[in-house]
């Protein structure tokens, strides 16, 4: 377990260097002059200097990347051109309500994608498995947006149920926190819950199959325990690994669905900042997703090893 | 003579039989037939653009604005009195073209790094493969904006951000397939028979490691439709007022009120390929998986 953990380690340091390399590269592909390009509109010839003196713009490329890292690893992202604010505090100022509305979902997507999983796998080949994968391939094939604008449509257009857009705090207000958020968390869940879907059905289905499964069986046990004890939990394992993993897909659906909810999170700091060229913004988001997603991918692999006793050894 | 041993020749070609039995395994499921039926309307469509859309898809009609479905409009009109369906099928090429052209540099840029990563192993793997994690750390849909908006917003560049965001799993894939293969007895024999390294993989590896690529190809479609709609939606795609269903979405979401149809075509229009595409991926999958 131990040369486990350290050689995960030893892949994640030279992956969080290239990512970090790649996101500072993405500078490289404006075209002409950075210093202009990342002015604005305006091109005011002090901001203009300023920038250049801000990111060293007349040095050479590796001395350029080294001052920029050497920022990050201090917990400096850069300023926000528009905002005037630096864009750790940005991104830390969104990141709970992003982090509320991918935990919602997540917790949708399971309580949808499991169950529908073991029934499918339960029930193979007879009704109930096709209309469950009938189901997952809508959910894989439906693009979040539309979903999002039709839930719009339906409930709060037509049946007025629900809010259009917006976002309360639940400090503010329980009711009002849920209201706006079950429908953008329903959107974003309901992709992952068709592979949570996909995976709980294969898992179960190889599981099922095992000798222990039988042995079980022949002790006389119900089907019931057989299912949910002896074979939901051995096929979970890779089931809560992909869970993690989907996080980062999570994240990448945050961005539309925020824009078509309104809601002011990590994603509508993003699309904000690609309406208003402000590309630090844009790389700061880009380098904070990635390397949270590069500790999610960690945490998976190490949690998968926990559970998982042939890796253990 | 000819004749006699010809048929014999055929029965006995493993590689005809194989072929044979694929489309078999193929042509059994129906949705995989209804998904290549689908595709293959969506692609005339988007050929046929200019002979089948009934209006002009861009030319505004003050006297149209937002009228609902009718015979005249059969999915009715948008905010600048354009024919809904007109724009759909023309919105039907920017989609498909950026489903295969952004699929078709992944292929062009992964399957070569997966190839040579699998087979030289090394250092060329090791550096190739950090490159590829370091691509997988960034969610899909966040590394094609990002690129999209650093390259400036258009079709070509968004179809470009794509195509490099799907690249990764390509080469992973690539050299996964490769490395089981680099085993096998055939290529021992290439290799014993003399041939060099690059003969080896190109002639005799990435012909036997093609059907998953292939497979995984076709299922990146629909992600890459979903994700060039995204970028349209977002306004990183196709720009006003080139039709694209992403941005048909976009406008839509402002009349939701006043005319909700706007958003229903546009919507089913992604819906209906991208399903169509994993219908297609998944018979093809399963048509080529030697468990079945």
């Amino acid at each position: 377990m131990r040369r486990f953990i350290l050689h995960r380690l030893g892949i994640l340091i030279p992956t969080l260097i290239f990512v970090s390399m790649m996101i500072f590269a993405l500078q490289q592909l404006l075209p002409g002059d950075p210093a202009l390009a990342l002015a604005g509109e305006e091109r005011d010839p002090q901001v203009i200097q300023y920038l250049r003196a801000r990111y060293h713009l007349d040095q050479p490329l590796p001395v350029r990347y080294a001052y920029w890292i050497g920022g990050v690893l201090h917990g400096d992202l850069g300023e926000s051109i528009r905002i005037q604010r630096p864009v750790a505090e940005l991104v830390l100022e969104k990141l709970p309500v992003t982090g509320e509305l991918t935990v919602l979902a997540m917790i949708i997507a399971l309580a949808i994608g499991i169950p529908a999983g073991i029934v499918a796998a339960v029930k193979r080949g007879t009704a109930w498995d096709v209309a469950a994968n009938a189901v997952a391939l809508w959910g894989l094939s439906t693009p979040n947006f539309w979903l999002g604008i039709l839930m719009i449509l339906l409930f709060s257009v037509h049946l007025g149920w629900l809010p259009a857009s917006g976002y309360v705090s639940p400090f503010e207000s329980l009711w009002g926190n849920l209201a706006t958020l079950i429908m953008p968390a329903f959107v974003l869940g309901n992709a992952i819950a068709a592979v949570i879907m996909r995976h709980t059905r294969s898992a179960m289905l190889q599981v099922m199959r095992s000798d222990y499964v039988r042995t079980a069986r022949a002790k006389g046990l119900s089907e019931r325990t057989v299912i949910l004890k002896h074979g939901l939990r051995n096929a979970l394992g890779p089931v809560i690994t992909l869970g993690a993993l989907e996080f980062g897909q999570l994240l990448s659906g945050a961005v539309l669905t925020e824009q078509v909810f309104t809601i002011p999170g990590f994603g509508k700091l993003v699309v904000d900042a690609v309406f208003n060229r402000d590309y630090a913004v844009v790389q700061g988001v880009v380098l904070c997703t990635a390397s949270f997603y590069i500790l999610l991918n960690l945490a998976a692999d190490l949690l998968y090893a926990a559970i998982n006793p042939r890796l253990r050894a | 003579m000819t004749d006699t041993i010809l048929p014999i020749r055929a029965r006995s070609d493993p590689r005809i039989r194989e072929l044979k039995r694929f489309f078999w395994r193929l042509g059994r499921r129906k949705t995989t037939i209804v998904g290549g039926v689908i595709v293959a309307v969506f692609l005339l469509l988007a050929i046929f653009a200019p002979l089948l859309a009934p209006y002009d898809p861009i030319a505004g009609n003050w006297a149209t604005v937002r009228k609902a479905p009718s015979a005249a409009h059969w999915l009715g009109t948008d905010e600048l009195g354009r024919d809904m369906l007109s724009r759909i099928i023309w919105g039907a090429r920017a989609s498909l073209s950026a489903g295969c052209v952004s699929v078709g540099l992944a292929l062009a840029l992964g399957v070569p790094m997966g190839l040579a990563a699998g087979y030289a192993g090394g250092w060329t793997e090791a550096i190739l493969m950090r490159l590829t994690d370091a691509m997988l750390a960034i969610p899909f849909l966040i590394l094609a904006i990002a690129l999209a908006t650093f390259l400036g917003p258009s079709l070509t560049n968004a179809m470009m951000a794509i195509g490099i965001s799907a690249t990764p799993v390509f080469v992973r894939l690539t050299r996964g397939q490769v490395i089981a293969a680099k085993v096998e007895d055939y290529v021992e024999a290439a290799r014993a028979l003399g041939n060099p390294p690059l003969r080896i993989a190109v002639r005799h590896i990435l012909p036997n490691v093609l059907p998953p690529i292939l497979v995984q190809a076709t299922l990146t479609i629909a992600a890459a439709i979903i994700a060039e709609a995204s970028l349209s939606f977002l306004g990183l795609g196709q720009q006003p007022p080139q039709p694209s269903w992403g941005s048909m979405l976009n406008v839509a979401k402002g009349f939701l009120n006043q005319a909700p149809w706007m958003a229903l075509s546009p919507g089913a229009a992604i819906f209906i390929v991208v399903l169509a595409f994993n219908m297609l991926g998944d018979g093809l999958r399963d048509a080529l998986d030697p468990r079945d």
